[in-house]
């Protein structure tokens, strides 16, 4: 029974968390793999995206909220995103065309485009205050749990609960649903082919008359729809706040190296390995211990580290990698 | 990274004059229709803006090396004052600060000896070595370090709770705060160098955010977000009440037609804008004698063409090393120097919008690789940065002037503060798109 319940605490405090969590950061990850991949630069502005993108989505859905629409048990601001994703995908393919076009014209080095992405992080960072302000916004609604605790407790008779909310349900499948139809998308489709051969080899590609400006603007549609789902995830989830979607920036590249720069399978990979470290180093693991050793109370909380250094897990991780690995797990753009 | 360019910019050795005049006048505009004391605080920011720009353009400017955690070499520096100039907390010492001495000296130990295993064995054994030595030091190291941690933060929590300082002046806490930043800029610099530029950049971004991150939760360094208040003023900079309690110097206010109030806190202004121009001038000297020895062409060379610089003989890493150890730690300064301004050290300011992009946004529009272009971008961005605050909502209010009063032109009132941010990176965008050699070139 005390295994049990030792079983039941370690699902829902981080197998259940840490899954939703790493298939947002997967989500992340696959967007800044993908920029890395064919524009071949670091886009600072990958945070400061998901959060234009889920503010867009947030709008609409009080949009859609105010006319009466709702989606029954599902969140309205799943209705929301197309229009979200196409809102973004505009913004970012109008940001191409002003801003990134040029520097790919004149071959510019990748840490200038870096540069460059910082300003436009400042941009949509402004511009994302602006539309929506500063403050810490709850936008779920619908079910709120597809398996509440107190229903689990009732049920089997454990002391520890089980809670399943319904966005982390949402989440992984939405995650996956997106991470299918992309590999199809990039394995299977004439474009997603390109966009291979565009990232493998730029030179060879252009002379197989692959069009350049179809691959980025693909590229940067895909991004966009990437970063507002993985945003609006991230939103549903937990909250929404444009700060945090900014400092989310470190564990989404972190994944991204982890994985191998420029490999998608190793984006999601990434993801995984951040979240589920991030959340089991910052877990207190007492209550645990105290069910799978009977009779013993331990005297500390058995907590690694402080749920803030939260980022301090995906950055030793990265360290790690970088040192040891630097390719990633899935060989993905060498130094 | 500016590409090297023979046409020289238009206005020639005008230039600069022609644009740290222009600064002047915007100074001294805004003292005479706003106030001194106003003015002078903008200035005072701006020299301390210009120090920082000034270590990101070593970085930057001369090396090519993307730093993005600028703020935490700032906010590392900051916590200089804390822990050299405030008064030492009684009692905290004895009771845990040996503890956290050795609590640290064990972490030091556990990663040099992971290093040395690193170097010294080959293949599963060195693998299961590491890992078990980390393991190991980490449980001995939060042993030590626990309990010493929670008898200092119960002395008196209320307004210590902290290791405290050492009491000694606060002047020599600035040299102080660029030694802790360039001593976390070597061990950033030894792993993350040496990749390609992109990895220092995630990399900076990630020490960056860990060293606010501990600023605001190790309670027992500086209070974390409690804030610790009342950090001393270096020598020459009296206190505003000393001085209106002066009769010599309400006398001399007087005779100037000035109230003491707004007498007092111009002085403090001014000594203070005395005390960092100083500094500045001393930095700005080193560096420009650095920029033009054999040393300062031998890392334009590196960053122009690494490749043949190590064909040259050069040590590439090595250089970068240095030259990223320098920058930080006179971006260390910079954050004791602010520290010490404020008089106070709250660590949950630190926002890397703030402190890392916007001295990047500084160090571009000056002139990568100039540092009279640092020090002109660092006063003119910190200038735009304070005044669109204000220009943000007056524009606003033009804008919306004929909208009708709702709850759309109060939202578009509401957040016109924010268009500080799309103003800068506007400015950075149109930098680098239309002058990216910036405001002054490297010559």
């Amino acid at each position: 029974m005390d295994l049990l319940n030792a079983l039941v605490a370690v699902l829902n405090y981080i197998i259940v968390p840490a899954t939703a969590y790493g298939a947002q950061l997967a989500l992340g990850a696959l967007g800044v793999t993908l920029i890395y991949g064919i524009l071949r630069f670091s886009n600072f502005a990958h945070g400061d995206t998901m959060a234009f993108g889920t503010a867009l989505t947030i709008l609409v859905t009080w949009g859609l909220q105010g006319m009466g629409i709702s989606a029954g048990p599902l969140p309205t601001a799943l209705l929301a995103l197309p229009f979200g994703i196409a809102l973004t995908a505009a913004f970012m393919l109008a940001t191409d065309r002003v801003v990134y076009r040029y520097y790919r014209r004149v071959r510019a080095a990748p840490v200038v485009l870096t540069m460059v992405s910082a300003g436009v992080m400042f941009v949509m960072n402004g511009l994302t205050r602006v539309l929506i302000g500063v403050d810490e916004i709850r936008f779920a609604d619908g079910a709120r749990f597809v398996i509440s605790p107190q229903e689990f407790k009732a049920w089997t008779g454990l002391a520890e609960p089980l809670a399943l909310r319904s966005t982390q349900v949402i989440t992984v499948v939405t995650a996956a649903l997106v991470v299918v139809w992309l590999f199809w998308f990039l394995a299977k489709t004439r474009t997603g082919k390109s966009m291979r051969a565009f990232s493998d080899n730029e030179d060879l590609a252009l002379l197989s008359g692959i069009d350049p400006n179809r691959v980025v603007a693909v590229t940067w549609i895909l991004a966009a729809a990437l970063t507002t789902i993985a945003g609006t995830l991230y939103g549903l989830d937990k909250t929404f706040k444009a700060f945090n979607y900014f400092q989310l920036l470190l564990p989404i590249f972190a994944a991204a190296v982890v994985g191998g720069l420029g490999s998608p399978i190793g984006a999601i990979a990434g993801g995984f390995v951040i979240a589920y470290s991030e959340v089991a180093v910052t877990y207190a693991w007492k209550k645990v211990a105290t069910y799978i050793v009977p009779g013993w109370e331990a005297d500390s909380l058995m907590q690694l580290l402080s749920t803030e250094y939260k980022f301090a897990v995906s950055f030793t991780i990265l360290i790690i990698v970088l040192l040891f690995k630097p390719t990633g797990l899935f060989k993905g753009k060498s130094v | 990274m500016s590409t090297h360019q023979p046409k020289a910019a238009r206005g020639g050795a005008l230039r600069a004059p022609l644009f740290f005049t222009i600064i002047a006048l915007l100074i001294a505009i805004e003292g005479m229709t706003r106030g001194w004391n106003g003015a002078l605080g903008i200035l005072n920011m701006g020299l301390i803006s210009a120090v920082i720009a000034l270590g990101l353009n070593l970085q930057w400017g001369y090396a090519g090396l993307f730093n993005s955690g600028v703020v935490g070499f700032v906010a590392l520096g900051g916590l200089a004052p804390v822990l050299v100039a405030m008064p030492p907390t009684p009692g905290a010492f004895a009771g845990g600060g040996w503890g956290i001495l050795i609590a640290l000296c064990i972490a030091v130990a556990t990663v040099v000896a992971a290093v040395w295993l690193n170097h010294n064995l080959k293949g599963k054994a060195r693998a299961v070595a590491i890992i078990v030595t980390l393991i190991a030091g980490f449980f001995l190291y939060r042993a030590v370090f626990d309990p010493a941690v929670a008898v200092i933060e119960k002395i008196n929590p209320s307004a210590q709770g902290n290791l405290g300082g050492l009491g000694l002046p606060t002047l020599i806490a600035w040299p102080v705060g660029a030694v802790l930043a360039a001593g976390a800029a070597w061990v950033v610099g030894k792993t993350a160098l040496g990749l390609r530029s992109d990895y220092l950049a995630i990399a900076t971004l990630g020490i960056g955010e860990i060293i606010v991150a501990v600023l605001r939760n190790e309670e027992w360094l500086a209070r974390g977000v409690l804030n610790v208040n009342g950090i001393p003023r270096p020598w020459p900079v009296p206190y505003e009440i000393d001085l209106q309690a002066n009769a010599d110097f309400i006398a001399r206010a007087a005779g100037m037609g000035l109230d003491p109030v707004t007498a007092s806190t111009i002085t403090v202004k001014l000594l203070w804008t005395a005390l960092f121009a100083l500094v500045l001038i001393g930095l700005l000297l080193l560096a420009q004698l650095a920029l033009k020895s054999p040393w300062g062409r031998m890392m334009r060379a590196i960053r122009d063409n690494e490749i043949a610089a190590a064909a040259m003989g050069k040590n590439v890493t090595r250089r970068h090393l240095q030259i990223f150890v320098l920058g930080a730690a006179v971006m260390g300064l910079g954050g004791a120097m602010m520290i010490s301004l404020d008089g106070q050290m709250t660590p949950s300011g630190y926002n890397p919008l703030r402190y890392t992009f916007l001295i990047w946004v500084m160090v571009i529009v000056g002139g990568s690789g100039n540092n009279w272009g640092s020090v002109l971008g660092g006063l003119l961005i910190w200038y735009l940065w304070i005044k669109a605050e204000v220009w943000g909502p007056t524009l606003m209010g033009l804008i919306t002037a004929h909208l009708s009063d709702g709850a759309v032109k109060q939202h578009l009132v509401d957040s016109a503060a924010h268009m500080r941010l799309i103003v800068m990176g506007l400015v950075l965008l149109l930098v680098l798109r239309f002058s990216p050699r910036g405001l002054l070139p490297e010559r």
